[in-house]
């Protein structure tokens, strides 16, 4: 298991590694204009090209660019992700700043998903082919297609309209202010949890099927047990694993949910920082960024890898 | 296969039909066994020929303006009322519709053809190659989509081709894994073996037997790609990273800036969302009817 884990580590890193050489290369390269030039061009109109090369040493974008990235990978490598461009500060401090209040925002929406798709899921199965059943799939099919973003456009404009509502516009940390920060947070969480219940209700729902159909399903309910210890104690738990990956599966759709929900509410998390950055196309706060959300997913990546190994004695003991 | 089918062949017997079927038999028994399925269709067909049609069909161009007429409500001249700059709503999803939907044709369209090619070129031939392929299709499936996607956007800057590029870049290897899955199987069944007996060359292999028998997943995700696509491609337009200006699109007509004027004329939140969610519900829905009946195991049911 250990060695398994380790494994998927090691193919971790030169994701990570590819990651930002794309998108420096896309910076660099592909991008119309220089990075240096723009900043020029809002702060000073009459173009010096002195204190263009004076910018350029100072952000490490002078000489090759093979060197401008090692420069930065080397600094990585100490746990130093640059300077913003427009702020001047670390990038580090602020991404450490913000984490918080971005996870805060995914994990709970994310538990909101399970604990709202895993119930409804499992009754669908259940009780397929009734009412309840047909309700659930509509339901779900519906869910999915609705973006996400609609969704918080209509509760933002029928709420003020129809209650005269307005969400808060100032935004406090939890460690700060518990409550001023669940008042405002609390919504987006919500929309976004149930943003991703759609297409997790439907694979439950895929999964507890899969599950009742097996023949110890019928011999449990033959020798007389109770229906409530078949369905969790035989079903769910079998049905456990795939739903695992499934919620793993809801990672990446939960880490985009974010970046939009933080920029519609107002959330300063990592996500919005990355849009502001890129309207200024700072560059060392696109790449941390990035860098940040890449690593995020490879590692929720493996902590459910791992997961199945806990739960799964057959994964755990094959010795991969 | 028509072994299978030979089983089957009472059921196929009982409802009267011929045991092989035309296009339009398979069709009509598509429409009948699989209703929700086929009303997907039909909205898609209504909703494809309203936006391939836009010019004959929308009552107003898309930036056409009248500012006396600005945030009206509903009326005889606007069937769903006005925007802040005067232009008719209703005719504004439409061209809306035509620019999402094209978009996300092409990039879906551009996206399958290279999984496909790829993903059979790979699977059948395995070894080595099957292997980096399969080791970076990894790579990029582990990363978040959608912050990479807003990132190259953002970078390289708006315009119709590169997104259709970047879009569809960012989500093929996902239906190369899927492909490729299938191209598996398909590979040790004892046709593709007979073929390559009998001496037929490695492209025709490819081209005559692995690609008609794994058309059916092709066909199935690129449905619901499609679907996928459509939200990827709103959320971008939403979050400013759409189609440059006047050009609508029906996620940038949903953002931000506009919530002062949708609390005044509440169409402008509902039109554009709506018609974002009938063509990704109606594709999924018509995804998994299609499924169901274009894969050979479940044929017949």
């Amino acid at each position: 298991m250990l060695q398994y884990a380790l494994h998927r580590l090691a193919l971790a890193v030169p994701t990570l590694f590819g990651l930002t050489v794309v998108i420096f290369i896309a910076i660099r390269v592909l991008m119309p204009v220089d990075v240096v030039d723009v900043l020029l061009g809002e702060t000073d109109t009459t173009f010096d090209p002195t204190i263009a090369a004076e910018l350029r040493e100072k952000f490490g974008l002078d000489g090759p660019l093979p060197v401008q990235y090692a420069r930065w990978l080397g600094r990585v490598a100490q746990g130093d992700l640059g300077r913003s461009f427009v702020s001047g500060r670390p990038v580090t401090e602020e991404l450490l700043y913000r984490v918080p209040t971005s996870l805060q925002l995914g994990l709970g929406a994310l538990v909101i998903t399970v604990l709202v798709a895993l119930p409804i899921g499992m009754m669908s199965a259940v009780r397929r082919d009734t009412v309840p059943d047909y309700l659930a799939r509509g339901g779900a099919i519906l869910l999915y297609a609705v973006p996400g973003f609609w969704l918080a456009i209509l509760v933002l404009v029928f709420g003020s309209v129809w209650f005269r509502w307005a969400p808060s516009i100032e935004f406090r940390p939890f460690w700060e202010d518990p409550l001023a920060n669940l008042k405002h947070i609390w919504l987006p969480m919500l929309i976004l949890g149930l943003n991703s219940t759609g297409t997790m209700i439907r694979l439950v729902r895929t999964q507890v099927l899969e599950v009742l159909g097996h023949d110890y399903v019928r011999t449990a309910r033959a020798k007389g047990l109770s229906t409530q210890t078949v369905y969790f104690r035989h079903v769910l738990r079998n049905a456990l694993l795939p739903i695992v990956t499934v919620v793993g599966l809801q990672i990446p759709n939960v880490v985009s949910g974010t970046v939009i929900f933080e920029q519609i509410f107002l959330v300063p998390g990592v996500g919005r920082y990355l849009l502001t950055a890129l309207q200024r196309l700072d560059i060392y706060v696109i790449l941390g960024t990035n860098l940040f959300f890449g690593t995020v997913l490879v590692f929720s990546n493996l902590v459910v890898d791992i997961l199945y190994g806990v739960i799964d004695p057959r994964i755990r003991f094959s010795g991969r | 296969m028509s072994g299978a089918t030979t089983v089957r062949e009472p059921a196929v017997r009982l409802d009267g039909l011929p045991r092989t079927r035309s296009a339009w038999g398979s069709f009509v028994r598509f429409a009948t066994r699989k209703p929700l399925g086929f009303a997907g269709l039909c909205i898609l067909v209504a909703m494809g020929l309203a936006a391939a049609f836009a010019p004959i069909v929308a009552p107003y161009g898309y930036d056409e303006f009248d500012f006396a007429r600005a945030l009206e409500g509903p009326s005889r001249d606007f069937f769903l009322g006005t925007d802040h700059l005067g232009r008719d709503v209703f005719s504004r999803a439409i061209w809306g519709t035509r620019v999402s939907l094209g978009v996300s044709l092409a990039a879906v369209f551009l996206a399958q053809a290279a999984a496909a090619s790829v993903a059979i070129v790979s699977g059948f031939y395995g070894g080595w190659v099957d292997k980096i392929v399969q080791r970076l299709v990894d790579i990029w499936i582990a990363l978040p989509t959608l912050v990479i996607l807003i990132t190259l956007i953002a970078i390289v800057g708006p315009g119709v081709k590169s997104m259709i590029l970047i879009v569809a870049a960012t989500i093929a290897p996902n239906y190369a894994r899927l492909i490729r899955s299938v191209v598996l199987q398909v590979r040790e069944e004892p046709y593709v073996e007979a073929a390559q007996a009998i001496g037929v060359s490695n492209t025709r292999v490819m081209l005559r037997y692995i690609l008609p028998n794994v058309a059916h997943v092709i066909i199935y995700s690129a449905t619901v790609a499609l679907g996928a696509v459509i939200l990827i491609v709103a959320s971008l337009g939403f979050l400013g990273y759409g189609l440059p200006p006047p050009q609508p699109d029906l996620g940038a007509m949903l953002s931000g800036d506009g919530l002062e004027f949708m609390r005044r004329q509440s169409m402008l939140a509902i039109v554009p969302g709506v018609a974002i969610t009938l063509i990704v519900f109606s594709f999924n829905i018509f995804g998994d009817a299609l499924r169901d009946a274009l894969d050979p195991r479940l044929r017949g049911r």
